[in-house]
């Protein structure tokens, strides 16, 4: 089963390409300390040691008997001289230049490493949502259908009546509640208003597996239910199961970006998501900065058509009468 | 009529379940959030404590079913709470004048990326193997993967602030007198960017439904017999084909309204454009749990209706539900 979807998934152009992409990301978030040039967080790298120098020296300054409001004022002005120092080697309108790939912040941050290093915090919340997600809507989803009765009628019931009530203000609200800001609320709140589509989906088709000839004949034989549910239906729906993981992965990535974008991350990470929330709240677009909102929006868009690809290409697999040309 | 029952059922207990889980989010959370809101209001002397939460629904010292009670009681009385970060507005009182300019924006955008984008998605399945057909579903794969906001800052960036062909944001000139032919076509020109946003965003999805239910109908035998007679190919895309295509489009029409809604709130963040999207990231900003969670109610509340109505639309055309058959 895997093997024949591994052979039609390589030779269906779409497939491969949207699998060339997302492993590329893939690379470049692993490999982001070795790739990156300089460090994300790290602002004015230089800054903080000339400003820490110059301190020494109006230390040393107020040491040769000066009076106390004299070195305030050779401090403040050492400090003042510094940064038009700093302001003249690093414009607040970082531009693209050969030693800064994509520009800088307004306050002097690699964008190049941060794009680098947020590949790996978003691919990652990303990836880890949507297999949240999918396994619990595959439980989901395989409890109601395999069992159905009452189960099934409540199981979908909610499924139906969450598909319904919008999930990005529900988001937005338990966001904000939630007083932890960080990536593992991100995940939990992603993966608990994003599963009704998936099961819904998934328990379909449990429902149309569970009524064919094979699974009843193995029922009749006595088979166990879990070797019903884990070696008969679960194999047959392996592809729709991976199209739902694409298409969880691939809504997680731009919930997160959403929730972060909307200032409800925690901004200290770099994400794709905090750099579009720095760049908004530092006025990059009016500032003219497109170097700095348009990269994130850019490598999102790859990663979602990356899984849009894989997904059409599995819906061609399965569905032939897409295919036939 | 089973079938139009079951679903207004249906609605009304997913209205009951947001109603629900709005009274128990801001509860179930680890954290007071009255202490923090009260904090946050310094200068308040410990006496009028107690009014406060009151004011704000947060009495806690009542058992949790009897404050459910009156948090049904006051909704059902239209009283959705004071709002912090306009103290002290009630929140009721916000909304409805937000709640306008999103129903207009977000309806009008809505509808015609629908319609846009069912008959582009019929004319792709019908030539699917000419390059425009692939080319544009492709393209729109492509921007669906967008996150809405950030297209909206594209469009900001290139057409208002390059261009300057439209206005940065807002959704109407200060200086135009309110009401006359000048305010509305200041009011059109201030929406047709965020409106150009969600629909080029929310395009590709209706694009991809139309174009797979056509192509499943196409390959049916009766399509098959029809062009074997020889009718027209404009009779068998348009009125066998496409109109038996359309009817999956729009339960489905009906149940990514929710996502779409989702979306139109970031634009209008990003436009700033005085709806409640906007509302909404104020909200966020300052903390304002009551005018957050009456937002949630009330997007929800319209996306219930959308359905009702995408129900009601099914029902008239869909003969198998119309005749009760299934």
């Amino acid at each position: 089963m895997f093997k024949d979807i591994g052979k039609l998934f390589l030779g269906n152009k779409k497939a491969l390409f949207g699998l060339l992409l997302l492993t590329f990301f893939a690379l470049v978030g692993i490999f982001a300390p070795f790739l990156a040039p300089y460090d994300p967080k790290n602002n004015r790298v230089e800054t903080v040691t000339v400003l820490s120098e110059e301190r020494d020296r109006s230390r040393t300054i107020s040491r040769e008997d000066l009076d106390e409001s004299t070195e305030k004022r050779v401090y403040s002005q050492s400090v003042h001289t510094t940064y038009e120092r700093i302001t003249k080697k690093l414009p607040l309108k970082g531009k693209p230049s050969s030693e800064h790939l994509l520009g800088t912040t307004h306050s002097g941050q690699d964008i190049f490493s941060q794009l680098i290093w947020g590949t790996r915090v978003s691919l990652t919340v990303g990836l880890v949502t949507g297999l949240f997600t999918t396994l619990l809507s595959l439980c989901l989803a395989l409890i109601a259908g395999y069992l159905g009765g009452l189960v099934d009628d409540i199981i979908s019931l909610f499924t139906n009546v969450f598909l319904v009530i919008p999930s990005l203000p529900l988001m937005i609200v338990i966001a904000a509640y939630v007083s932890v800001r960080g990536v593992i609320p991100i995940i939990l709140i992603l993966g608990l208003t994003s599963w009704p589509w998936p099961t819904r989906v998934l328990r379909s088709q449990v429902v149309s597996l569970k009524n064919r000839d094979f699974i009843k004949v193995s029922k009749s034989l006595g088979e166990k239910p879990a070797y019903v549910v884990f070696r008969e239906i679960l194999p047959n729906m392996i592809s729709l199961v991976m199209a739902s993981f694409f298409s969880s992965t691939m809504a997680a990535i731009i919930g997160e970006a959403t929730l972060e974008f909307i200032g409800l991350g925690n901004v200290s990470v770099v994400s794709w998501g905090t750099m579009l929330y720095w760049a908004q709240a530092n006025g990059a677009l009016l500032a003219g900065a497109w170097w700095w909102f348009l990269p994130p929006g850019i490598c999102i868009a790859l990663i979602g058509t990356s899984f849009a690809l894989m997904n059409f290409a599995i819906d061609e697999i399965s569905n032939p009468k897409l295919r036939k040309r | 009529m089973k079938y139009f029952l079951r679903k207004i059922g249906l609605l009304l207990f997913a209205l009951l379940v947001a109603i629900t889980l709005n009274f128990f989010i801001p509860r179930l959370m680890p954290g007071d959030p009255a202490r923090e809101l009260i904090d946050r209001m310094q200068g308040i002397p410990p006496e009028s404590m107690e009014s406060i939460r009151i004011a704000f629904g947060l009495d806690t010292k009542d058992a949790l079913i009897v404050q459910y009670g009156k948090y049904l009681l006051n909704l059902l009385k239209g009283d959705l709470g004071i709002s912090l970060s306009r103290f002290p507005t009630p929140v009721k009182d916000v909304l409805k004048i937000a709640i306008p300019w999103t129903l207009g924006l977000m309806g009008l955008a809505t509808i015609l990326s629908f319609f846009i984008g069912t008959i582009l998605g019929i004319g792709a399945a019908w030539s699917r193997n000419k390059r425009w057909a692939t080319l544009t579903v492709g393209t729109f794969i492509f921007i669906r993967s967008f996150p809405y906001f950030w297209l909206g800052l594209l469009f900001i960036y290139f057409f208002a602030f390059r261009m300057q062909v439209f206005p940065i944001g807002n959704a109407y000139s200060i200086y135009v007198q309110r009401g006359g032919w000048d305010f509305i076509l200041s009011v059109l020109y201030h929406g047709f960017l965020p409106a150009a946003t969600i629909t080029v965003s929310s395009l590709g999805g209706w694009i991809l439904t139309m174009r797979n239910n056509m192509i499943n109908v196409l390959a049916e035998d009766y399509i098959t017999v029809a062009l074997a007679k020889g009718l027209p190919l404009r009779r068998i895309k348009n009125l066998y084909a496409a109109k038996n295509a359309i009817l999956p489009s729009i339960t489905s029409f009906a149940m990514s309204l929710g996502f779409v809604v989702g979306g139109g709130l970031l634009t209008e963040m990003v436009f700033a454009y005085p709806g409640v999207g906007l509302m909404l990231w104020q909200a966020v900003q300052a903390k304002d749990y009551a005018m957050m969670q009456a937002i949630f109610l009330f997007i929800s509340i319209a996306v219930l209706i959308a359905n009702f109505i995408a129900d009601i639309a099914i029902l008239l055309l869909d003969p198998r539900v119309r005749d009760g058959g299934r």
